[in-house]
């Protein structure tokens, strides 16, 4: 797994910045009043329950849901100006697996805005879909249908269509949910891979301690902006009870920061909790 | 198999059919692949409305039809877009609506009954070298804003939503598609008729599907076994004498069932071979 680090800012200014965000769709307030600033390098979770806004916190950044108050800057321009040329990984579930289509035909995509009057696509977009399918070791499976991937193959195709147009910015909406421990480890890798070649990572999770512990920066949503900062100062039984609303002990084991997602026996009357220690410890 | 291309009439439907077939196919995968199947069936009726407002209006039959026919589909899509209801509803309550209206002037004026006949049930002997002209421009428009659009129209029917992130502008690309199946629909009446169309547009995409993963390759299997059974309806039409519409529809229902039997003979073989390569199969199209 990854382990967090110090991070370097440099004089950049930041990539992302939210000021005073009211967002959502048809009318219906997601987000309210979020503030937040994203620097060239950061590689952040973003975390919450269903519903808290996560999503939309990503969409605000790609343009494409509705602002009802504040704005959303990337890379130093209105995304109501202009689309942000911001790399895109959807939930593999949303997926339809059946349609017909190969891995290089889903690489592919990632072009289609690039030269929009070329009925197909050029040589230099095919070879540099080639080097980032090499990149990812997905290239000898350029002619296979998606459905006959695995889970890891799978992730590994949608990231190389959100790689293709070399963005600076990459955004995954739950890219670890419903795969299997080998695949979620090997995806968090790569992110931190292509974070350290300087790309800015932003993705959405719901495991706390697989995942979000592991990044050099947490943010948690729930409707509005509840914590933003390093796990181990994020993740206190205070912001998380805040944020998800319900009781969530934590506890340190070798420096890393471990939250009881489920404490309580369910169903069960009279039964004491597996961990009655609410207070953070240090075991390191 | 010359013998019927001695007669004008016959080589004239035979063109028409095979064009209207390959056309059906053309766009029938988008249809298909949208999981809008019911769609074809739905405007063909829409259009019916249409062409007899036009008559009923004095209008150009093409242009009333198209105009008719193309709304509707943005109807359809607006309504899905939005998710105010399901694509299968809106294509009911709109298209039935528009069909109904159809019903209702024939009702209120019985003079012209019969002429909508062919309208419904397809008439291969009632093409005129102006339904071939229609056919011709509405095939060759079509294949340009389809090849000219390909990588829109493959991002868009893919995955809509991230397209849309992508910077893909989804909502032309739905309009031109409506706009491509209604015309489609309403140069095919006279061919095929009201009630058959449905079946020319999803019956070779299906077909496609079973014999390919790509969508570039399914695009043109598809147009080329639309053509393929155009062509041999109409052959059939002329030996069994019966309506063109049928028996294009019945010739593309034989030829599935001849495809289904191959495949499924083709992956048992596979299996028996030890070959675990998935291979496109009927639930592809069923499962979402």
């Amino acid at each position: 797994m990854l382990h967090p680090g110090p991070h370097q800012y440099g004089q950049e200014p930041p990539i992302v910045e939210l000021r005073g965000v009211t967002a959502g769709y048809a009318g219906r307030h997601v987000l309210t009043d979020v503030s937040l600033s994203i620097m060239p390098g950061d590689f952040v979770g973003l975390l919450g329950p269903s519903g808290s806004g996560k999503s939309t916190l990503l969409r605000c950044m790609l343009g494409t849901v509705d602002v009802y108050g504040g704005d959303v800057v990337v890379e130093g321009r209105s995304v109501t100006r202009k689309r942000p040329r911001a790399g895109y990984v959807p939930q593999l579930e949303t997926i339809d697996w059946s349609f017909p289509v190969t891995v290089q035909e889903v690489v592919m995509m990632g072009c289609t805005m690039e030269h929009p009057l070329f009925a197909w696509h050029r040589r230099p977009e095919k070879e540099r879909a080639r080097r980032i399918m090499d990149r990812l070791g997905i290239s000898r499976l350029a002619g296979r249908h998606i459905r006959e991937l695995s889970g890891g193959e799978q992730q590994r195709t949608f990231l190389a269509r959100a790689l293709v147009s070399n963005p600076r910015l990459l955004l995954l909406d739950e890219p670890t949910t419903g795969v299997d421990i080998k695949t979620r480890d090997d995806v968090m890798h790569l992110l931190d891979e292509l974070n350290h070649e300087g790309i800015t990572v932003v993705m959405s999770t719901h495991e706390i301690n697989s995942v979000a512990a592991h990044l050099p920066r947490v943010v948690c949503l729930n409707g509005k902006l509840t914590a933003d900062g390093h796990p181990n100062e994020v993740f206190t039984s205070e912001i998380l009870s805040r944020t998800y609303g319900a009781d969530m002990p934590v506890t340190r084991y070798q420096g890393i920061t471990m939250v009881a997602e489920s404490p309580h026996f369910f169903g069960k009357d009279n039964r004491a909790p597996v961990h009655t220690e609410t207070a953070a410890t240090d075991d390191s | 198999m010359l013998e019927p291309l001695q007669y004008e009439f016959f080589v004239r439907g035979l063109v028409s059919a095979t064009l209207v077939g390959g056309l059906c196919g053309f766009i029938g995968v988008y249809v298909v692949l949208k999981r809008m199947s019911y769609i074809g069936h739905g405007l063909s009726h829409a259009v019916f409305g249409g062409a007899v407002v036009s008559y009923v209006m004095s209008i150009n039959f093409f242009v009333g039809a198209s105009v008719w026919g193309f709304v509707s589909a943005l109807l359809i899509n607006m309504a899905t877009r939005k998710r105010m209801i399901g694509a299968d509803a809106a294509i009911g309550i709109v298209t039935t609506a528009s069909f109904a209206v159809g019903i209702a002037l024939i009702s209120r004026f019985r003079t012209f009954t019969r002429s909508f006949d062919a309208a419904l049930f397809g008439n291969i002997l009632g093409v005129t070298n102006g339904d071939l002209i229609a056919i011709v421009l509405v095939v060759t428009l079509s294949a340009v804003v389809v090849i000219v659009g390909y990588k829109f129209f493959l991002f868009a029917t893919f995955d809509s939503e991230v397209a849309r992130y992508y910077g893909v502008p989804t909502g032309w690309v739905d309009s031109m598609l409506a706009l491509i199946l209604a015309a489609t629909i309403v140069v095919s009446i006279q061919v095929l008729g009201v009630t058959m169309i449905a079946a020319a547009i999803v019956i070779p995409p299906i077909v496609a599907r079973l014999l390919t993963n790509s969508f570039a390759h399914m695009m043109l299997l598809s147009a080329g076994v639309g053509a393929f059974c155009g062509m041999g309806g109409i052959y059939m039409s002329y030996y069994v004498d019966v309506s063109s519409g049928a028996t294009v529809v019945l010739f593309s229902a034989a030829l599935f069932m001849a495809v289904l039997t191959f495949t499924w003979f083709r992956s048992r073989i596979a299996s028996a071979r030890g070959k675990a390569v998935r291979k496109p199969s009927l639930i592809d199209l069923e499962s979402g």
